[in-house]
C-alpha cells in the first residue's frame, strides 16, 4: 500500500530521525572535528530531542504543522549553524505544505524545493561549496525526476536517499567555501562534510518511513 | 540638561550576539565604558549557548532584543556563523523579534562601540545601523 503523507507520517519520520541522529551523533561530531568545531553531532541530537519532545507534547495535526514545529525547535535549540539552516529549511517546507491534513508526493516535491531555497537564501551557499546543499539539491532533483518517470512515493524517496548519500560522499573531494571549514582552504579537501552527511541521514529516514508504511 | 531632553525620546537598543558569553558581555561593557556619559542606550549581550558553551542561543537573542526594545528599534551585531544565521533566521521567519530589529553588517567590537555611542546620543535607528557599519571604514594600517 502506498504511504499516506499525513501528520502521522511526518511524526514517524521525526521519531526515526531522532533515533538516527542519536545513533550517529558521535560519527557526525568526528567528521566535524576534522574540518569544523566538533559539535555537529551533539548539536543535532539536542535539536531533534527538543523537536521530538515538543511535537509529542503538542502534536500538530497536519504535515505542515509538524515540519514547522520541528523547524522552530531546531532554530531555538541547536546552538550551531545547522540549527537556523535546518530550521529554516523545515519551516519553509512546512509553510509550503500549508494546512492540509494530507499532502501528495508532488506537494512534497515542492516543499523540498522550498527547503532548498530557504537554505540558499539564509546561508548564501551554492552546490559545490561543501555544505548540506551538496546532498540536499541532488536529493530533491532525484526525487522530482523519479516522480516524472512514474515512480511511487517510496521509490522516489529511495532515489532521493541514494542521491543524497552520493552527494554527501562526493563532498570529500570538495574544498569548503562556507563556514568554519572554509578557513582551512585546500586542507578541507579529503574530509566528508558533516552537514551534507546529516542531510543524507534525514533524507534516508524519509525514504525508510515511506518504505515501512508501504 | 541636554541629556535630559534627549532621554525623553526612546533610545535605539543594541544587542550583541557572540559565540562566547564572555566576548558578548565584555564587548557590551567596553562599549558602555566608551560611551562615557549618561544616558547610555540600552544594550544587552547574548553570548554562547544556553549551557554556557560556544555557539548561539536563539532564546537568549530574543530575550536580549526584548530587553533593549524601547520602541525606537533594535540594532543587532553578531560575530560569525551561527550567530549571524540565527538572527537572519529569526528575522526571515517573522518570529518574536521586536518590530524594527535590524542586523548590522558590521565588525563586532568596533561596530558595537559605534552603534552604542550613536544610539546613546539619541540618533534614530538608521543612523545607529550606519554608525555600526561605518566601522568597516576604520583602517588600522
Amino acid at each position: 500500500m502506498e504511504a499516506v503523507l499525513d501528520a502521522a507520517f511526518f511524526r514517524r519520520w521525526l521519531t526515526r530521525v531522532t533515533a538516527v541522529v542519536e545513533r550517529e551523533a558521535t560519527a557526525l561530531t568526528e567528521l566535524d572535528s576534522a574540518i569544523g568545531d566538533a559539535d555537529h553531532g551533539s548539536n543535532m541530537r539536542r535539536g531533534f530531542d527538543a523537536a521530538s519532545a515538543a511535537v509529542d507534547s503538542e502534536p500538530p495535526d497536519t504535515p505542515g504543522g509538524v515540519l514547522t514545529a520541528v523547524g522552530r525547535q531546531l532554530i531555538s535549540k541547536v546552538g550551531g549553524a545547522s540549527g537556523p539552516l535546518y530550521g529554516t529549511a523545515l519551516r519553509r517546507a512546512g509553510r509550503a505544505l500549508g494546512g492540509e491534513p494530507r499532502v501528495s508526493a508532488e506537494q512534497l516535491r515542492d516543499a523540498l524545493g522550498a527547503a532548498v531555497d530557504g537554505v540558499r537564501d539564509l546561508g548564501g551557499a551554492a552546490v559545490g561549496d561543501k555544505t548540506m546543499l551538496d546532498a540536499l539539491v541532488p536529493a530533491v532533483e532525484a526525487y522530482g525526476a523519479a516522480l516524472e518517470r512514474g515512480a511511487d512515493l517510496a521509490g522516489a524517496l529511495d532515489a532521493a536517499a541514494a542521491a543524497a548519500r552520493d552527494g554527501a560522499e562526493a563532498t570529500i573531494g570538495l574544498r569548503a567555501r562556507k563556514g568554519r571549514a572554509s578557513y582551512l582552504g585546500e586542507r578541507s579537501v579529503g574530509h566528508q562534510d558533516p552537514g551534507a552527511t546529516s542531510t543524507s541521514l534525514l533524507v534516508a529516514a524519509l525514504a525508510d518511513t515511506a518504505r515501512e508504511a508501504s | 540638561m541636554r541629556d535630559r531632553l534627549t532621554s525623553e525620546r526612546p533610545l535605539v537598543g543594541v544587542v550583541l550576539v557572540s559565540h562566547s558569553r564572555e566576548v558578548a558581555a565584555s564587548t557590551a561593557a567596553m562599549a558602555t565604558g566608551l560611551v562615557g556619559k549618561d544616558p547610555v542606550a540600552p544594550i544587552a549581550a547574548a553570548g554562547g549557548t544556553e549551557d554556557g558553551g560556544l555557539g548561539t542561543s536563539a532564546l537568549a537573542v530574543l530575550e536580549a532584543a526584548r530587553q533593549v526594545d524601547r520602541g525606537a528599534g533594535v540594532v543587532v551585531l553578531a560575530d560569525l556563523g551561527s550567530a549571524v544565521l540565527t538572527i537572519k533566521a529569526l528575522l526571515a521567519e517573522e518570529d518574536d523579534l521586536p518590530e524594527r530589529t535590524v542586523l548590522a553588517d558590521a565588525p563586532f567590537v568596533e561596530g558595537a562601540v559605534g552603534a552604542l555611542v550613536t544610539a546613546s546620543a539619541g540618533a534614530p535607528l538608521q543612523a545607529v545601523v550606519t554608525a555600526a557599519e561605518e566601522a568597516h571604514q576604520y583602517r588600522k594600517v
